[in-house]
Parts: structure tokens; sequence; C-alpha cells
């Protein structure tokens, strides 16, 4: 993984003329640079230290980012208007048009289970020990498409620290809202709601998963999940469970939604693995979408899926003597 | 209104419903309102399309006999053809724009994935008998032409089957269409004299 430091990096893509940055303090940063880019991605710097300052509007030229592996990152408007969300209805173009009225606040989080400090929220008593970054991740769906994303948010361990879980948890269980007069898609069972998701206490831990509270430097928008999502970016985007209401600490491995819902096709692990394949489609390749998914005549971006999406690295080793065809 | 007029008004109809949806694709697509997932979209629609139309194929014969306007007999053939012919589309989509004619991934879905194969048998099955619907074939066939168009009934429940399994998890529509089909296919093998008198007129 490439671990951009500064002098790396052009000038000319860094701050292009709409960005508003001061240029020393940016370098002055290396070091926050450098080992924030351990975990992961490309990162930007800690959002909140470097761009936002007094009274300026930040604002960035997404289209001028590359992730590690130097891809193109979606547009802002293909990330949000885009999406699986069936809270919202099952069409990847209702979650944007039925979440408008949607309000995310006030918002409370519940930590639960196994763990010394256990206790509810405020969504921004939640956050504020942390401090936000920016991280581009691909996001790929088990679908077989996928994006790159600028996420903002900040580390799950942040949190699980603080929650001290206790010798008896193993792993972490994640719900969605329950909430049909708000969340329209819920009024028919298409998944049996509330929505679950889970990790392994390890992968929970890791460096690169994070609770996003943003992307592309701005607030998610209600139909990305607002306003806390899970992201994994070795996992397929299912596990990227949004609108989190609780967190429980549990001994046994948790029941995540779509598992429930159709067992053969969706499992816990949920790994990025092109060796794997859907019952009903293949996960060798997956349509990197672009302009031209949305252009004139849609066109299907077929590129070879990496294992672990592109993170095994870094990932890989917690999977050692596991047969990820049967934990799929 | 004489029948002759009839006939005509009917047969216009059909080849305006027919030709409709294709230019309702073609004008959304032309306006980029094909929404976010352009593929799909096209894809999914031209499914429907080629389900709904081959339904009211099947509707006409339960249709003729309830009501007894026999004048539905002479669309028959055009109705069944247009469905043919959104399923054709339907399947080129999938090859050119789905799959952008990666030949080696088309071959896995047709042979191994269960959704692709029997949406895959459902045209081929098709193809005899949208060859076979002229009335020179009628002829040649005799009594094994209504024998062999009975596959009709089989290529939708094959189509039934794939968009059931083709569904991530919504399956209303798809259950919705085969009540239907089961309604139909229910009047078309249930009222035994009403079917030999009618047929005695054709």
């Amino acid at each position: 993984m490439l671990i951009r430091k500064p002098n790396d990096i052009p000038s000319s893509e860094i701050t292009p003329e709409s960005v508003y940055v001061d240029r020393r303090r940016f370098i002055a940063d290396a070091t926050k640079l450098t080992v924030a880019g351990a975990a992961g991605g490309v990162l930007l710097g800690q959002g909140r230290d470097l761009f936002a300052q007094e009274g300026q509007v930040q604002q960035v030229d997404w289209s001028q980012m590359r992730s590690e592996l130097g891809e193109e990152l979606n547009s802002y408007e293909q990330a949000t208007t885009y999406n699986n969300y069936y809270e919202f209805g099952t069409g990847k173009g209702d979650p944007v048009r039925r979440a408008q009225d949607f309000e995310p606040r006030p918002w409370s989080i519940a930590v639960e289970g196994a763990c010394a400090n256990p206790g509810t929220f405020d969504l921004e008593d939640f956050i504020r020990p942390s401090t936000m970054e920016d991280r581009i991740y691909r996001l790929r769906c088990v679908e077989a498409w996928s994006m790159v994303i600028p996420w903002r948010g900040f580390p799950l361990k942040d949190v699980i620290d603080r929650a001290a879980p206790t010798g008896n948890a193993k792993f972490v269980e994640f719900t969605t809202l329950y909430d049909p007069d708000r969340m329209p898609g819920q009024r028919r069972n298409v998944l049996r709601w509330p929505y679950v998701e889970g990790l392994r206490l390890d992968e929970a831990t890791h460096p690169l998963t994070i609770l996003a509270t943003g992307l592309y430097g701005r607030d998610l928008p209600n139909q990305n999940g607002a306003p806390l999502r899970l992201i994994i970016p070795w996992k397929y985007g299912f596990k990227g469970i949004k609108g989190i209401v609780k967190m429980r600490f549990t001994e046994r491995i948790p029941r995540n939604s779509w598992a429930i819902a159709t067992p053969h096709e969706y499992g816990f692990y949920a790994n990025v693995n092109p060796e794997v394949d859907h019952p009903r489609w293949s996960q060798a390749r997956e349509d990197r979408l672009s302009a031209a998914s949305f252009g004139f005549i849609p066109r299907r971006n077929w590129i070879p899926t990496r294992m672990f999406n592109g993170y095994g690295d870094q990932v890989a080793h917690m999977y050692d003597g596991m047969d990820l065809r049967t934990n799929f | 209104m004489n029948r002759k007029r009839q006939v005509l008004l009917l047969k216009l109809a059909t080849w305006v419903l027919g030709l409709g949806p294709l230019s309702w694709l073609v004008w959304l697509t032309l306006t980029r309102q094909l929404g976010v997932d352009g593929v799909d979209t096209l894809l999914h629609k031209m499914g429907d399309f080629a389900l709904i139309i081959l339904l009211t194929g099947l509707a006409i014969t339960p249709l003729r006999r309830l009501t007894g306007w026999n004048v539905l007999i002479r669309i028959q053939r055009l109705v069944g053809l247009f469905g043919f012919f959104y399923l054709t589309l339907h399947f080129l989509t999938y090859l050119v724009l789905d799959q952008t004619l990666d030949w080696e991934f088309i071959l896995e879905d047709l042979t191994k994935r269960p959704y692709a194969v029997v949406g895959f048998a459902a045209w081929l099955l098709l193809i005899p008998l949208a060859v076979t619907s002229t009335r020179g074939w009628v002829r040649r066939l005799g009594k094994r032409w209504q024998k062999l168009h009975r596959l009709v009934y089989v290529a939708v429940a094959l189509g039934l089957l794939h968009f059931y399994w083709q569904v991530k998890a919504d399956t209303l529509w798809p259950l919705v269409a085969a009540t239907v089909y089961v309604v139909l296919l229910t009047l078309r093998v249930l009222p035994r004299t009403a079917s030999n008198r009618l047929q005695g007129e054709q």
C-alpha cells in the first residue's frame, strides 16, 4: 500500500486553485499524515484540523484525488444517488428520493453487552473524543459493483476501547434504527427489521474499520446512512450497516440480516473474494461505476475484483487457516 | 362496425401498444431518464414488458370464451410475436450492455447459474414458436401445431422462475405474475365443452 508523504504528491494535485489550504501547515502535519497513512487508504490529514480553518469554507477538488492504487474517485453525486438502503426502498434511486425528510437528529447510540462501560450516548458525545479523518476507500457491493469514495470518520476502535469489552466479548453486533414511520421501506418485510450486522472483535478494532459521519468533506446525507454508519472496506458493502443505534458486545456470533434472509448466498464474514462466487453471479469481477455507467447509453465497466478488495496486505492475517469458502 | 374494420382497428391498437413500450424506453434513454442504474433499468423493463405481453397473449383464449369476442384471435399471433420481440431485446441487452459480449462470463452464466439457465431456456423455447407462427406453418403442421404451441405455457413458466430467482429480496411482483399465470392456465384448462365449440369455429 502506498503511504504518500507530502513531497511525493505534486502540489497541483493537493492544492488546485479551488482549495484553500495553508501549504506550510500541511507540510508541518507530515507526521500525522504518515502515521495515519499506515492505517490504510490515502489520508488527506485530519479533516477537522487541516481543512476547517476559521470562517473559511473548505473546498477540495475531489476529482483530483486518487486512491492508494491510483484510482479515480466517484463523484459526490454518484455516491449519494446510487444506494442500497432498503429501509427507504429497494431501488437504487429510492433512498435519495424517499429519505429527504428523514431527520437524523437527535440521535443516540446504545452500547451494551459484555463491556465495562455500557451506556446510551447522544451522537455528539459519542463522536467528540475522536479525531475525524478523510479516507479514500473502495466500496465493493456484493452485487458486483463498486465505487471509490472519500469517507469522513474515525476508527471504530476508539469507541470499542472506551467501552472496554470484557474477556467474554468475541463479537460486536450493530443494529439500525427501527421506525417504519420515518423509514417507509420498513413497512414491508423484504428483510427482517431492524437491520443487524456484526464483526469479530479483531475485525472491529482493525485500523481500517471506521464509523463514518461524512463523505467528500460533508455530513452523511440521509441516503448514505446518516448520521452514523460502519465502513469495513475489505468486506462486501452490506456489512457497512447504516443508521446505527446500538452496539452490543457478544460472546456468540451475531446473526446478520442478509445471512438470515438468504443463508446460502450471504454469510457473516463476507470478505471480498474473487475466488468464491455468489450462487447467482461471479465475484471475479466488478462494475466500477463511472460517468459511463450513468451516461447516455449506460455501459458496464468490468474490472477484476481484488482479494479482500485490495486490502489483503493489511487484513489477510486475520483469516489465516480459515476456509473462506465455507466462511463466506 | 363490420368485421373487417374491427380487425383493422384491433391490429392497429396492437401495433401501437406493442411498439409503445419500446418507444418509451428509447425516449427514456434519449432524455437520460433511465435513472442511476441504466443497464439494469433497461434489462428489467424489457423483461417486464416481455412477461406482460406474453401473459396478455395467454389471456386471449380465456377472454374469447368469457366474452365471445372471437375477433381477438386475429391478434393472438401479433401479441405473441411482440412478446418474443421484447424477450429478444431483453436477451440482447443482457449480452451487449450488461455482459459487454464477454463470452466467457456469458457461457458461465447460461450454463451454470440456475436463473440464467431457465431464462435462456425460455427464450430458446419461444424461437420455434415464433418461426412457426405463420399461416403456412399452421397448415403444414395441422394438428401438431396446436400441440407445439402449448409450449408457450412452459416458456412462460420458465420465465416466471427466472424472474423469481433473479430478484434479491423483493418477491412481490414475481409472485403477482405467477398468480396471474396460474389463473390464466386454469381458465385455459377448465371449461372443456365451451372449448370444443369454439375450436369448431376456427
